[in-house]
């Protein structure tokens, strides 16, 4: 069953303008999305800045309006009013990018963690402190670190304290916006291992918001490519990475670094190769707006965004 | 072999925190060759970029101690106004964030403008003018003509980033330091970035510092590396034996950590790097976060062993290094 | 930038409407009215009733409102009780005095305050940045009217260097050199002892402008190309840091309006700041109706002023 269901989403944000600030445009930060996670699986939005990856996270979960669409988490569509707000408030929660600004700097982590807690649980004070030390001990930090503020730590361990805040109602799905991108490359594997730790654990299910290919491949069973606002592919890792349709998604590919210096010149040819497949052949992946087109399944699980027909269009 | 362009010798960089002097850069020797890349690594509080400020003079309240030859002058010790005469001309530097490195009131013209007005007095109004529309163009910005005229506010962050490039290469320099240069970039604009600065290189056959967190980056640019951990040099060597026989258990750990696709578990390196105040000035840097390898495998005074023509390692404890299972428990 | 310009200013015209507005209610919930002290108490009240409703009195307060502004927009402030003539007359020759004490004001207070914040800014944590970070707390913790009075006693009158009183000395010829000569002699005084306290909060402003902006990226992009430091500092900082300095301007004028009533009280200048007083003292309303109503479109057209000064040396607003 899958856990969250998205179906055509739009999020939309006016463009205010002239002397009246009257409301000329909008600017089609999400663009008829759709996409389903399946309980216990890491579904992974890819794109650059401004793609509206973002975006459609904080539109799932409430920090950002939605404009039509359908998003159904837990078998609640929580975009109709009379849904139980708070319900899916417990069951959901997000996991921020920034390790240095998510977390209160005048607050103890005992108060940090316990928040949630004190918002939707009525526990005692004593009842209330072995529940942060279980998450503490949860997340691999010691119960003493309980008094200490946050910038006594570094910024993996931030960024487990904000993980803990996020699992301390065990909620179902964990909205994760770029969560590893601040931090050095050792501190990275440290986190994204312990996530994955979690997960099983708990039976986690993740949105991944991320920019990065490398560990997106690393962390996430099915992935989706954006580009301004619409989907240009979505797929399993394998279908992405080594069957990719889109000349989007090809680019991005032969955009990642590779670890082998031997293969520098081959990397050098293949994006350069890309480049012209880019330049020549942009009105087959793009309409004339320069947005994707609908998508088109290639397999049950590949998805990609390409004209209709083309001999139709002729 | 090319001839040698910059040589630092036992670099000493110290910041003043609370109280006392506290060095970033730690004792860093090395050299770099003209029409060559040598990659930097390091994470955060490596003191990379501070090497890299060093170079170029730019830290206004540091204590330096050792020194940097170029071309015959030691910058440690060169004054102020000679100073000034080298950067922007003989060596110049692209910088990490596009969005803050260039002056938000002035025009994209007058801002590379400037690096000739600064180091070719002579140069008529006209000529100047060609010579920026000419680097725009060189940097593959569309429409230079238009773009001379415009704010820094009216470009996009990978056109900023060209245009810094632009101001950097606009006098030809020998040296070319690149400190984070794609770190604040989309992965499509880095890789068009990287390309850019390699293709500039050749043309203007400078030596280049590109110093970076991103491995990947390195394997992809650089001719030589150098890895940095708490202010010092720990392994430096040719690029391909770098990645194909990293020595250094700071290299092999970096190295491991980096998700490829195909592992099941990340590395993870025992504990956290020390703060620049509580760095270990004694003895191997490394030595805490390896704690399973016993203090007789360390040196005392850890001095880079050329181990190969070129490869140089830090300390003896590689000699024997094996990673342990399952590091990642808190310390 | 038109287009903000004329957006700007249409917002203008609703708070200077509203200012007039409040002023006018808040003249009618005065005690007494234009007739109150006029008229022998021995006339019989049916006469006077007569002639407040000749006079418009016992109109409803929109309708008085209108007819009010209908005068001010004319130019006609009414008459005052005090003086006997119109209060435009009586305003006329004062705008024109507070007018000068406040330019000669703000040009002092750029003269102190431009190069001690430069100075400041540029060698921060000194003992020279010290010292004037010195000055700025004394400014801030003196009175006005107390370091006025002071100036005045030891330069007016234990020196005797400048005039203790007046706009100008009396029995000159209006439009020779003497009359102006004296006109900026009776000047300095008031406007340097408003200047010297005001100025230190456009100086302290001006120094943490130049701190931050010191710490830029851009400034080290800079150095890297070979600025030397004072290009740099000319160049790059200054700038950038003079533009917040540009909309303090408006606030600045506000500052100005307080200093001349205080200033010009105690040198007996005759500026609107004295009128204010005076009218308050001896409730001459419709003096203080107008002056206050002059007072607070300074301070509106004072800001729209550095909004207007701040679009056009920002591109990055001059462009929307």
């Amino acid at each position: 069953m899958s856990i969250l269901e998205v179906t055509n989403l739009k999020i939309h944000f006016p463009i205010k303008t002239g002397l009246f600030n009257r409301t000329v445009n909008h600017i089609k930060a999400v663009d008829g999305v759709s996409f389903q996670i399946e309980q216990g699986k890491t579904y992974g939005l890819v794109g650059e800045s401004g793609s509206g990856k973002s975006t459609i996270g904080r539109g799932v979960i409430g920090l950002e309006k939605i404009t039509s669409g359908k998003v159904i988490f837990n078998g609640v569509d929580i975009t109709s009013k009379n849904s139980n707000r708070k319900e899916i408030r417990k069951n959901l929660q997000m996991i921020f990018q920034d390790p240095y600004s998510s977390l209160n700097p005048r607050k103890r982590i005992l108060d940090i963690i316990a928040e949630p807690l004190r918002n939707f649980e009525k526990l005692t004070k004593k009842e209330e402190i072995k529940r942060v030390e279980e998450l503490l001990e949860l997340v691999g930090l010691s119960k003493e670190n309980m008094m200490k503020y946050p910038h006594q730590f570094s910024g993996g361990q931030r960024q487990r304290i904000g993980v803990a805040r996020a699992i301390a109602l065990k909620p179902k799905l964990i909205i994760a916006d770029e969560p590893v991108s601040a931090l050095d490359v050792s501190v990275q594997a440290q986190v994204l291992n312990f996530l994955q730790d979690i997960q099983k654990e708990l039976g986690l299910t993740y949105l991944f918001i991320s920019h990065d290919l490398g560990i997106v491949k690393h962390f996430c069973d099915e992935i989706s490519i954006m580009y301004k606002g619409r989907y240009v592919e979505q797929g399993t890792i394998e279908e992405i990475f080594n069957n990719p349709q889109h000349i989007y998604t090809k680019r991005l590919i032969s955009a990642i670094p590779d670890m082998n210096p031997s293969n520098r010149d081959k990397q050098f040819r293949l994006r350069k190769k890309v480049q012209q497949e880019f330049d020549q052949r942009y009105h087959d992946y793009f309409d004339s707006e320069g947005l994707a087109y609908g998508l088109k399944s290639v397999s049950e699980t590949h998805l990609v965004a390409l004209q209709e027909d083309v001999e139709k269009v002729w | 072999m090319n001839r040698k362009l910059l040589e630092v010798k036992n670099l000493k960089t110290s910041f003043y925190i609370n109280d006392g002097y506290y060095a970033a850069v730690d004792d860093v020797t090395l050299t770099v060759n003209e029409n060559e890349i040598l990659g930097i690594v390091g994470e955060s509080g490596s003191g990379k970029s501070a090497l890299a400020f060093s170079v170029m003079g730019l830290h206004t309240r540091a204590k330096m101690e050792g020194n940097i030859f170029f071309n015959g002058k030691d910058i440690v010790n060169v004054s102020k106004a000679d100073l000034n005469k080298m950067r922007g001309n003989e060596m110049a530097m692209i910088f990490q964030d596009p969005l803050t490195a260039l002056n938000p009131l002035m025009e994209i013209g007058a801002q590379i403008s400037e690096t000739f007005i600064l180091h070719r007095p002579n140069m008529t109004k006209k000529i100047r003018k060609d010579r920026v529309i000419e680097l725009l163009k060189m940097v593959g910005i569309p429409r230079p003509e238009y773009v001379y005229s415009q704010f820094p506010h009216e470009l996009s962050g990978g056109m900023r980033q060209r245009v810094i490039i632009a101001i950097a290469i606009a006098n030809q320099p020998k040296l070319l330091i690149a400190d984070e240069p794609t770190t604040a970039l989309d992965v499509t604009i880095q890789a068009q970035i990287l390309d850019l600065i390699r293709e500039l290189k050749e043309t203007i056959e400078s030596g280049v510092i590109l110093i970076t967190h991103d491995l990947g980056v390195v394997a992809e640019m650089a001719d030589r590396v150098a890895v940095m951990y708490a202010g010092q040099i720990v392994e430096i060597a040719n690029v391909y034996t770098l990645f194909k026989r990293p020595l250094h258990p700071y290299t092999r750990s970096l190295l491991h950590s980096m998700p490829t696709g195909g592992q099941d578990k990340l590395h993870v390196i025992n504990g956290i790097v020390p703060s620049l105040k509580h760095l270990p000035r004694k003895g191997c840097r490394f030595a805490h976060r390896i704690p399973w390898m016993g203090a007789e495998t360390h040196e005392e005074n850890p001095i880079l062993h050329e181990v190969e023509p070129g490869h140089y390692v830090r300390c003896t404890c590689y000699k024997n290094f094996s990673f342990q299972e399952d590091e990642s428990k808190e310390a | 930038m038109w287009k903000f310009i004329v957006r700007r200013l249409v917002i203008t015209f609703p708070q200077l409407i509203l200012l007039s507005v409040l002023i006018f209610l808040l003249a009618q919930a005065m005690p007494g009215d234009a007739l109150t002290g006029l008229v022998d108490p021995n006339i019989d009240p049916e006469t006077i009733e007569e002639q407040r409703e000749k006079l418009g009195l016992n109109k409803p307060w929109y309708e008085k409102y209108i007819d009010w502004v209908g005068g001010v927009v004319q130019g006609d402030f009414g008459q005052s009780f005090r003086y006997k003539m119109p209060v435009t007359d009586l305003i006329e020759e004062r705008i024109v005095n507070t007018f000068w004490l406040s330019v000669t004001a703000l040009i002092f207070t750029y003269i102190i305050a431009v190069p001690l914040g430069m100075i400041s800014g540029r060698y921060n944590d000194t003992i020279l940045d010290s010292s004037i970070a010195g000055y700025t707390y004394i400014g801030f913790a003196t009175p006005l009217f107390i370091f006025a009075l002071v100036l005045l006693w030891i330069f007016g009158f234990h020196f005797q260097w400048f005039p203790t009183g007046g706009s100008v000395a009396p029995g000159l010829e209006p439009g020779t050199l003497e009359y102006v000569m004296s006109r900026i002699q009776h000047l300095i005084l008031p406007a340097l002892s408003i200047a010297i306290i005001q100025t230190v909060s456009t100086v302290q402003y001006l120094r943490s402008e130049i701190v931050d902006t010191k710490q830029k990226d851009f400034v080290i992009t800079a150095r890297a190309k070979g600025a030397s430091e004072s290009r740099v500092y000319n160049r790059h900082i200054l700038r950038n840091s003079l533009l917040p300095i540009a909309a303090f301007f408006g606030y600045e004028i506000t500052m100005l309006i307080t200093g001349t009533i205080f200033v010009e009280q105690i040198f007996s200048f005759p500026g609107m700041g004295q009128l204010f007083i005076e009218s308050v003292l001896q409730r001459d309303f419709s003096v203080v109706n107008a002056v206050v109503l002059l007072f607070g479109a300074a301070a509106i057209l004072g800001a729209l002023l550095s909004d207007i000064i701040l679009s056009m040396v920002d591109p990055r607003i001059r462009i929307k």
